[in-house]
């Protein structure tokens, strides 16, 4: 075993390496706008330059002189689709070509097809569009916003939670802080480019596209196409990378299907990392006000969060970090708000933990100042605020490990070598500071459909419309197989990426391996109960033994008792060559309407704090060392060291790799990342990796994750706590701790840079 | 992408002689219907970008000519060849041991992949990241002259503090040629009126009212070399870069240091600033504030406020100036405790 491969403890499963892992590194991964397709025309779009307006005229003549130019799709070529809509299968409802009006920054105008991708390409900037400007507003602070509360505007986002008497408790506390916390605009930029690939065979539509969420999207593109699902088909077995940005269709996938069916041949429109930046979703900034009153004896008894999130103007996205951050410590009481800022960008979206990476950033971040005002150590500050049961509902949490993550976490760090007084800790010209926080990520789980299928050989098809998108998911999935069936992972297909599958849930959330395995357990119980019937029948090699326990093991129906048959042999009597189940599984909780939703794209989520009997959650505890010049105040992490509990982990090694690639986001969100807003045109900037900075290698020095054991049957059949979305909550604020530490500064506005600490 | 004819010339002069045929009085080397390619790390970049839009490119990879893929080390020096890598250079040992400022400024650079690709004349020449330029829907004058420029009063974090003009902050965001301005290197170039040595401070042009007059070359003129003078005391030297990340980012403030110390007291110093600057900066008025001097954190912090003298901030750079201080101030403390 290596770090890459920790030792399972505890009801943790065996590092196996990813099943895809060879094709993934031999470039035999074919990603969506990889896959083989014939007679190919290419797609190339042309977008907005201004932010607010009317496109007046479009001059085509140019564009259309390009030798090998095909067609321009543009407006009224959409006339006869729908409108996309807003929700969690469509990224806007804005239908960038059913309406002159620009809504943003970067919004779809044409798109050009080409035979080849460069004249396609060539038309697309030659492309000129004449428009009737207005002046846009970009963001907070900016002329012409409107403020709504976010409370009712989303289904995730029911109310703001509260509980006691916030302003009286705040009134006597003996110590107190009130302060202002933000986080910048952030684009997911992940390494694979937004495609899409459309091709028509009758009135069948075939699209392949980077997507979380097959099943939702081909509900979605029918309804704009007013065709029956059906005919639908989205295909998108690999995905280079997604973090939420692949969760929702965006407007360009119908143009593509529209392009390719007046064309009569197939069409790829690969977007341009530039283009990305206004036609996909993203991270908006966000505010929030964060007051903490405590007792001397550093006892919580009043805590208010307000945040303000900016949207666009026809969605209200919400994010509402409130419903984690309120239930985050024994508070005695609390008060959230959350506001809603309207201006003229394009529609944020989903990105990795998207309510808890700003609002648990401003918390964490607050937590430690309030530490510091009392003249506390970080750690026992949380210690002495671990609740019970969670402070707005008083119900239990399902299993709560935080302190056990911090107890490990501090003692793999160092924690008791930290000199606590400000700017003690040197290290020649640099300055050290060390800094801790608390992750948190609901556990949820949606309803799933999988497939499974035992042939007498042994061999092992698990299918389910669930994403790989880069997480190993179908790693756990054939883990869980493997587990259940006793055969060999080699022995096992996983077939995901197609709303041709039985459906899943969107990858996002958390949920997929909950979902996903929960799925696969009851189909693989559903075979265990046929094989274990006929073995025990008359006739049979185990007739007799109807009391037993019996499990699958090498190809074997296995007694505890120690007799057993071949599943081969027993298929035999059976006069079968496979069993084949397909499963559907409801979370406890579930509504009767909760499958059939799966089917339409919608699924419901269970879990977090929606259930009756607790709430639940994963927790981690994340410690950061940081090293600052003395003289030109650049930052560096060379340490940091996570701790996390999320329940059954299925694979130490994806696991790990999942909430280290989150630690290393964090420390980026920390000190790299921000889409930077020029406010007096609301457009976007450093639209490309030159500029949007994130981590290199260079960055990442020692890096440490420790999984904790912690064993929920209360969660989900398969008893795991999603965990991709855990690692990157909190990782900012204990940099931001750490920063303070070494300097005294507290940096309260993300991302930390240099000129901050010039002062 | 644009269409555009493609050549490979097989010698210096066959290149000259095709790009003479293309090159136009009125047209600016950048602006040129014909461009030299070689590592195509920069050139290639702006063309898919719609930001250069030449109609031939010329290849000079395959140019016979042996020198210019020669580092020859000699008693006047070292002279590069200019389709040298920058990886090569980097590595190149006696560059390490006699100038150590270059070669920090080079493997400080861009990526291993990159500097595997870029010849050093092509980096010496690299135009510049400004995010408004990069992106041809801004205005730019740079890009297109008399448009106006959008990164004035727009996000210019990383733009310049010296050297700038009403028409144009961009900055100069090479590393090598900070090394080079400071150890007074020396450009050879071929063109339409035969070679000539162009000494390293004259090569490029700051923006005044001609941002997109970037340097002294003519359209059809190649460097072939750049020789730096032999410097026995350039072995105290170094290249201090400051940016958000540990590697692959353009520095938000650099400082190019040689000095020749009689014990702690400076006989001759060389400074030059990246990062901050429309053009490679050489800190003349810091050079000559140290000479005689004994160098200390005092003597350095005078230097930097000389060197940043005439520094001009906007809304989202000043910091710069600060940063750019604090820089050199750590670089000549630095060079002046390095064991050589």
């Amino acid at each position: 075993m290596d770090a890459a491969a920790p030792r399972p403890k505890e009801n943790q499963g065996e590092p196996l390496p990813r099943v895809d892992a060879r094709l993934k590194v031999t470039g035999q991964a074919h990603y969506p706008a990889d896959l083989p397709t014939a007679n190919l025309a290419y797609g190339a779009l042309a977008t907005s330059r201004i932010a607010k307006g009317r496109v007046t005229k479009l001059r085509l003549d140019d564009a259309r002189a390009v030798p090998g130019l095909l067609d321009i799709v543009t407006y009224g070529d959409m006339d006869k689709v729908d409108k996309p809509k807003f929700g969690n299968s469509g990224a806007t409802s804005i239908g960038p070509l059913h309406d002159r009006t620009i809504f943003h920054d970067g919004q779809i105008i044409a798109l050009a097809v080409a035979e080849t991708f460069e004249a396609a390409e060539e038309a697309a900037q030659l492309i000129r569009a004449e428009y009737e400007e207005e002046k846009p507003t970009a963001s907070f602070d900016s002329p012409g916003t409107k403020t709504v509360a976010a409370a009712g505007k989303s289904p995730m986002f029911k109310e703001d939670v509260k509980a006691g008497d916030f302003d009286a408790a705040f009134a006597a506390a003996a110590v107190k802080i009130d302060q202002r916390y933000s986080t910048p605009t952030q684009h997911h930029n992940p390494i694979e480019l937004f495609s899409t690939t459309a091709y028509w065979q009758g009135d069948q539509l075939v699209v392949h596209e980077p997507s979380q969420n097959v099943t939702g999207w081909k509900v979605e593109l029918a309804r704009q196409l007013k065709m029956d699902p059906a005919n639908v088909r989205i295909v998108s077995p690999f995905i280079g990378g997604a973090f939420g940005s692949k969760g929702p269709m965006t407007p360009r996938t119908a143009i593509v299907a529209v392009a390719a069916k007046r064309l009569g041949r197939p069409v790829r429109c690969v977007t341009s990392r530039m283009q990305a930046f206004g036609t996909q979703t993203y991270r908006a900034e966000t505010r929030h006000r964060i007051r903490i009153g405590a007792g001397k004896d550093g006892r919580i008894t009043a805590f208010a969060h307000e945040g303000w999130e900016v949207t666009s103007r026809p969605d209200l996205y919400v994010v509402g970090g409130t419903s984690a951050t309120g239930r985050m410590y024994g508070y005695g009481s609390v008060l959230t708000h959350v506001s809603l800022v309207q201006a003229d960008r394009n529609t944020p979206g989903y990105m990795r933990s998207p309510p808890e990476t700003p609002y648990v950033y401003a918390l964490e971040n607050a937590m430690d100042e309030m530490a510091v005002a009392l003249g506390m150590d970080p750690v026992e500050f949380r210690r002495i605020n671990e609740p019970k049961t969670e402070p707005i509902g008083k119900k239990p949490f399902s299993s709560r490990s935080l302190i056990q993550c911090y107890d490990q976490a501090a003692a793999a760090f160092g924690w008791a070598k930290r000199d606590p007084k400000v700017g003690a800790m040197r290290d020649g010209d640099w300055l050290v500071g060390m800094g801790c926080a608390t992750a948190i990520y609901p556990s949820a789980v949606a309803p799933c459909a999988a497939r499974v299928r035992l042939t007498s050989d042994g061999e092992v098809r698990v299918q389910c419309g669930s994403h790989e998108i880069g997480t190993g998911i179908r790693t756990v999935a054939g883990q869980m197989a493997s587990e259940r069936l006793g055969v060999a992972i080699d022995k096992i297909s996983v077939e995901m990426g197609d709303s041709g599958l039985p459906p899943a849930p969107v990858s996002g959330g958390s949920i997929s391996t909950a979902s996903v395995c929960s799925a696969v357990l009851k189909a693989c119980d559903a075979i265990r109960s046929k094989l274990f019937a006929a073995a025990t029948a008359e006739g049979s090699p185990l007739a007799g033994s109807h009391n037993e326990e019996f499990d699958l093991a090498d190809g074997k129906i296995v007694a505890k008792s120690g007799a057993s048959a071949k599943v081969e042999d027993v298929m035999k009597i059976m006069q079968v060559g496979a069993i084949e189940e397909y499963a559907e599984f409801a979370p406890k909780g579930a509504t009767p309407e909760a499958l059939k939703k799966l089917y339409a794209g919608t699924p419901e989520f269970h879990g977090g704090e929606q259930d009756e009997d607790s709430v639940k959650y994963a927790f981690g505890a994340e410690f950061v060392e940081v090293r600052i010049n003395r003289y030109t105040r650049e930052i560096r992490v060379p340490r940091i060291v996570g701790a996390f509990a999320a329940g059954r982990i299925m694979n130490t090694r994806t696991a790990r790799s999942q909430l280290m690639g989150g630690m290393i986001w964090g420390i980026g969100q920390a000190l790299h990342e921000a889409t930077e807003v020029d406010r007096r045109y609301a457009r976007y900037v450093n639209r490309d990796l030159q500029d949007y900075l994130v981590p290199v290698n260079a960055d990442i020095k020692d890096l440490q994750v420790i999984l904790v054991p912690e064993v929920d049957h209360a969660v989900n059949p398969a008893g795991v706590k999603g965990l991709g979305e855990l690692g990157n909550v909190g990782t900012a604020a204990a940099v931001a701790s750490a920063v303070y530490h070494a300097t005294g500064k507290r940096i309260r506005d993300l991302p930390i840079r240099i000129e901050q600490l010039l002062a | 992408m644009r269409p555009f004819v493609y050549e490979q010339p097989t010698d210096i002069s066959t290149a000259v002689a095709i790009a003479s045929r293309f090159a136009t009085d009125d047209d600016q080397p950048t602006r040129a219907n014909a461009q030299f390619i070689a590592g195509g790390t920069n050139l290639a970049d702006y063309m898919k970008l719609g930001v250069a839009e030449p109609n031939h490119l010329l290849d000079l990879n395959q140019l016979k000519e042996a020198a210019l893929r020669q580092i020859q080390v000699t008693d006047g020096g070292i002279r590069f060849g200019a389709l040298v890598r920058m990886g090569e250079a980097a590595d190149h040992a006696e560059v390490n041991r006699r100038y150590p400022v270059i070669a920090d400024s080079l493997r400080l650079a861009a990526s291993g992949q990159i500097r595997n690709m870029a010849s050093l004349a092509g980096n010496v020449l690299q135009r510049t990241r400004c995010e408004y330029f990069r992106e041809t829907s801004w205005q730019c004058n740079k890009r297109v002259p008399g448009s106006g420029c959008a990164a004035m009063d727009g996000f210019n974090r990383q733009h310049a503090v010296l050297g700038v003009s009403d028409a144009c902050i961009a900055t100069y965001h090479g590393d090598f040629a900070q090394a080079l301005i400071a150890l007074d290197a020396v450009v050879h170039a071929e063109g339409g009126h035969g070679a000539r040595k162009i000494p390293f401070a004259k090569l490029h042009r700051q923006p005044r009212d001609t941002p997109h007059v970037e340097t002294d070359l003519a359209a059809e003129e190649i460097i072939t070399a750049i020789e730096v003078p032999a410097i026995p005391w350039a072995r105290r030297s170094l290249y201090l870069k400051i940016r958000d990340r540990e590697s692959y980012a353009f520095a938000l403030a650099s400082a190019a240091v040689a000095l020749d110390l009689d014990g702690e007291t400076v006989r001759e110093a060389r400074i030059a600033l990246g990062g901050v600057a429309t053009v490679p900066w050489r800190a003349g008025a810091a050079e000559e504030a140290l000479q005689g001097k004994k160098l200390d954190e005092a003597s350095a912090g005078a230097a930097a406020d000389a060197a940043f003298a005439g520094a001009h901030p906007r809304q989202h750079n000043a910091f710069k100036i600060e940063l750019g201080k604090r820089t050199l101030v750590r670089a000549l403390l630095e060079t002046r405790d390095m064991k050589v």
